[in-house]
């Protein structure tokens, strides 16, 4: 734009964008805010914004529930699990269809992009009853694999439109130079490919962290995550706004920086390629 | 650069992919048809295998599923009006040359990564609460007698709840489809002597048009499936239970087995018909 | 080393054949190109001999052994893409290290093959760069010292200076051809543009629609071309063909002359015509004449300025010598 910005207009948007970019950040604030009070500060009339004697007693007291650290770990092992179990499988997948497409490549990739939209309910009953014949109901293992296969598909998809876009002269080149498949792929493709995997792996994390259906259906006590555990609050002795808040903050922290760092991908990964 | 040797490699490679999603969606998928057809009720101890389509009719025919599928409809619907428009603008407004708009982008993306069940319990008792939520205290600035919005206006509740959750998801998508739109195309526009009221409605409103059906399109089949939010305020009740959780409770709060089952394959029928259009769209894209 | 034989070789995509069976022979040292207009198969025939594609039948003999099934890596030759191909990860360094690494050699070999090729290509001093920080020309001299420190049979160019820019193409034009002077390996070069094939080329391989058209040197093809398809394609500004009576006296169907091959008078000559466009260049006039009733224009190239102003009525002579009569099926006439 070659054009001269006056500094009134900047500043009209600027106030306008903040005013709402505030107003959707607010409820995160609020809580965070929440969870630096005490529980009488926190529910006070009228509401206290920023001065009161902040605290970080709620964050012990949310520490010291027996359940909250076993509900993180749960969380960490089954989100990571899930992500690299589906990379695992989904790198060679995807790798094969961007650079060696065959007639039917598009059809299997919407036919996998298909299962994602099949609804969980469809299949609810099935899944509870096959999990319990295999003695696996409420365990680790079960949602690693759930997730990782509700998840598949936008592994797949997202890794390969990143392919997609490494030119396929330069794997012909490194064939040329002498290179087998092997070394093709270590020495050529990982590299290029890494950028690409690494966002598709902080994207996944992101969604298996996050995932409500599956991971509350599923799980009683021994493998509950952090959106059990959560949800768990909305029972009375829930009630407390200070700690429900602390425990909220620590549920969505490291996601929440995580997010940020994947925007970008976000919306490769949720529309498939059809935006860029 | 298709040899026979890589293409052979790449069936192979393909083949762990393919054979889990099959495995996933078929068994479970058959599994559930079988259970549609049988009246299937464990708690009672009840189990004949076929019973026709009568739980199909029994379903199709219950008061609670035209119920449930208008609240779905009215969800669905309001959240994807509040969304699109609020995206729309807040996409535009984003493309304007401001200070700190890296960090007004992160202030208002950051409701989506939001863990489902925190932001359900943050709106159900900070905001929503009667006795204490902000809004009360608010209404009450302004006059109003307290409003206890889950109980007298739940619907309303949830949908502003999960709007708020996907307004960023929209405003993203949307804004990418703005920043990629020519700028020389609206210098044209405003030498043809288009005002921005006409330069919205004939340039980037039409540009907008396959961001704004894919978004459609896609927050549809993951709103479709809305549950933790539900889930966590107002259990189904007052009038908020969507086809998702009307399943879910026929299949394990009830436990009939068949009736829900049934219900399930309705939503996946429900859900194909949608899943077709954006298909269609995300296949297209694939040919270029 | 470096002969290369192709024998009935043919490649289809699916139903569609793109390349007929086809014979050809490649010498040791020679500098052949394959010339034709985009879509004549010269890229697929390139890359049939790389290994990059498979041939649907025939053979491909490298140095007397069967290459036909081999892997591209196994053939031992070395390509310089049109887009380069450069790894984005890599330095110049590692960039030309690649395939020494690939063949196992040891890293004094390599640093020493390395520091020569870069001297050879002026490289030195963008050795620890990434081909995102060069230009152009740069990268595709690195692309060039991928392939000589292979040592190769034969280097298989395709279509490598389509991305420069004009007066960048004319260098590296040169550079390639001395390159070829010095190393003596046999040299596959793709490209559209005829007048690329006239200058580098020891042998040009005229192709249309997959079919060889005519084999020979840049002189045969000018001055003998087999048909009317090389007559047109060969030769800047292209040649005139005229069809009807005029090459009937001649006992053909369509004769052909050359524009530099027509003189060219304002009072009198054989042919009459109107000038249209006329093109002054300086050392060359090209003039555009109309309304000649022999073909829709006729193109003349007078050596020297001259001045011709539109509408002007000219008249053409052809030097009879360097007429070419072509029959009804297109074929030359001797």
């Amino acid at each position: 734009m070659a054009r001269a910005i006056t500094t009134q207009k900047k500043v009209m948007w600027t106030t306008l964008a903040w005013c709402f970019g505030l107003l959707m950040f607010f409820p995160i604030l609020w809580t965070f805010l929440t969870s630096f009070k005490t529980e009488a500060t926190a529910i006070a009339d009228p509401p206290v914004w920023f001065l009161f004697d902040w605290t970080t007693q709620n964050y012990a007291d949310v520490q010291d529930r027996s359940n909250y650290p076993k509900a993180l770990m749960n969380s960490i092992i089954i989100a990571v699990g899930s992500t690299f179990l589906g990379i695992l499988i989904a790198v060679p997948a995807a790798w094969a269809m961007a650079f060696v497409p065959g007639k039917r490549t598009k059809d299997v990739l919407l036919w996998m992009l298909s299962t994602k939209m099949l609804p969980a309910v469809g299949v609810l009953y099935p899944i509870v009853l096959l999990a319990k014949w295999l003695g696996v109901m409420d365990s680790r293992i079960l949602l690693v694999v759930v997730l990782m296969l509700i998840n598949l598909p936008i592994i797949v998809w997202m890794l390969y439109t990143y392919f997609r876009e490494i030119p396929g002269e330069i794997l012909e080149a490194a064939r040329m130079d002498g290179a087998g498949l092997r070394s093709e792929i270590l020495y050529v493709l990982t590299p290029m490919a890494v950028p690409g995997i690494a966002s598709t792996i902080l994207l996944n994390i992101i969604l298996a962290w996050n995932e409500a259906f599956w991971t509350i259906l599923l799980t009683t006590v021994d493998a509950a995550p952090l959106t059990k555990f959560i949800a768990s609050f909305s029972a009375p002795e829930g009630l407390f706004y200070a700690k429900l808040s602390a425990a909220s903050m620590l549920a969505i922290a490291p996601i929440l920086i995580m997010g940020w760092f994947s925007q970008k991908q976000l919306v490769r990964g949720l529309t498939f390629g059809a935006v860029k | 650069m298709a040899t026979a040797h890589s293409k052979s490699a790449a069936r192979l490679m393909i083949a762990p992919a393919v054979f889990v999603l099959l495995v996933w969606m078929l068994i479970p998928l058959c599994m559930t048809l079988y259970f549609s057809f049988a009246d299937y009720r464990p708690m009672r101890g009840v189990f004949e295998t076929w019973i026709g389509f009568e739980n199909f009719i029994r379903f199709l025919t219950s008061s609670s599923f035209l119920s449930s599928l208008v609240t779905t409809l009215q969800m669905v619907g309001g959240i994807l009006v509040i969304t699109i428009a609020g995206g729309v603008l807040m996409a535009l407004l984003l493309d304007q040359p401001m200070f700190g708009q890296g960090i007004v982008r992160i202030l208002v993306i950051a409701p989506f990564f939001v863990m489902p069940t925190v932001s359900a319990l943050v709106w159900k008792n900070m905001f929503f609460n009667v006795d204490n939520g902000l809004f009360s205290y608010l209404f009450q600035g302004l006059g109003f007698p307290p409003y206890d919005f889950l109980s007298q206006s739940p619907l309303l509740s949830i949908i502003v709840i999960v709007a708020w959750q996907w307004l960023p998801f929209a405003t993203l998508i949307l804004l990418t489809a703005v920043q990629s739109l020519d700028s020389e195309q609206l210098e044209a526009a405003e030498m043809d002597g288009a005002p921005a009221l006409a330069r919205f409605r004939f340039i980037i409103l039409p540009h907008l048009s396959r961001a704004i059906t894919v978004v459609i399109l896609i927050q549809t089949i993951f709103l479709l499936s809305i549950f933790a939010e539900i889930f966590v305020t107002t259990n189904g009740a007052f009038g908020t239970r969507t086809l998702t959780y009307l399943v879910y409770q026929r299949v394990l709060e009830s436990q009939n087995i068949g009736l829900g089952s049934a219900g399930g394959i309705v939503a996946v029928i429900l859900a194909n018909v949608i899943a077709i259009f954006l298909m269609r769209i995300v296949g297209k894209n694939l040919d270029n | 080393m470096g002969q290369i034989n192709l024998n009935q070789v043919t490649k289809s995509f699916g139903d569609v054949q793109v390349i007929p069976p086809l014979d050809l022979q490649i010498n040791e040292g020679e500098f052949v190109v394959f010339v034709g207009p985009s879509g004549c198969g010269k890229s697929t025939l390139l890359r049939l001999i790389a290994g990059l594609e498979d041939t649907t039948s025939g053979h491909i003999n490298i140095d007397g052994k069967d290459a036909t099934t081999l892997p591209p890596s196994k053939r031992g030759l070395a390509m310089v893409f049109q887009s380069y191909a450069l790894y984005p990860h890599m330095s110049v360094r590692k960039n030309i290290a690649f395939p020494m690494r690939m063949a196992g050699l040891d890293e004094a070999t390599q640093k020493a093959k390395i520091e020569a090729a870069a001297k050879a290509l002026n490289l030195t001093d963008y050795l620890d760069r990434k081909p995102g920080q060069l230009s152009g020309g740069q990268r595709q001299r690195v692309a060039i010292g991928r392939a000589i420190v292979r040592e190769p049979a034969a280097f298989l160019f395709d279509e490598p200076l389509s991305n420069l820019d004009a007066a960048l193409r004319v260098g590296m034009r040169l550079e390639i051809m001395e390159l070829h002077k010095k190393l003596e390996t046999t040299m596959i070069y793709v490209t559209h543009d005829q007048v690329e094939a006239m200058t580098m080329a020891d042998k040009i391989v005229v192709l249309q629609a997959g079919v060889i058209e005519q084999v020979g040197s840049p002189l045969e093809l000018y001055h003998a071309p087999r048909n009317k398809f090389v007559a047109g394609f060969i030769g800047s500004p292209r040649m005139n063909l005229i069809e009807g009576p005029e090459a009937q006296k001649h006992g053909a169907a369509t004769i052909g002359i050359r524009p530099e091959h027509l003189g060219v008078s304002k009072t009198a000559g054989l042919w009459q015509g109107k000038v249209g466009v006329a093109e002054h260049l300086g050392s060359d006039t090209f003039i555009h004449v109309h309304q000649t009733g022999l073909a829709d224009m006729m193109t003349v190239r007078i050596t020297g300025d001259i001045e011709a102003r539109h509408g002007d009525t000219i008249y053409l002579t052809p030097d009879m010598d360097q007429l070419h009569r072509f029959d009804a099926a297109g074929l030359r006439i001797e």
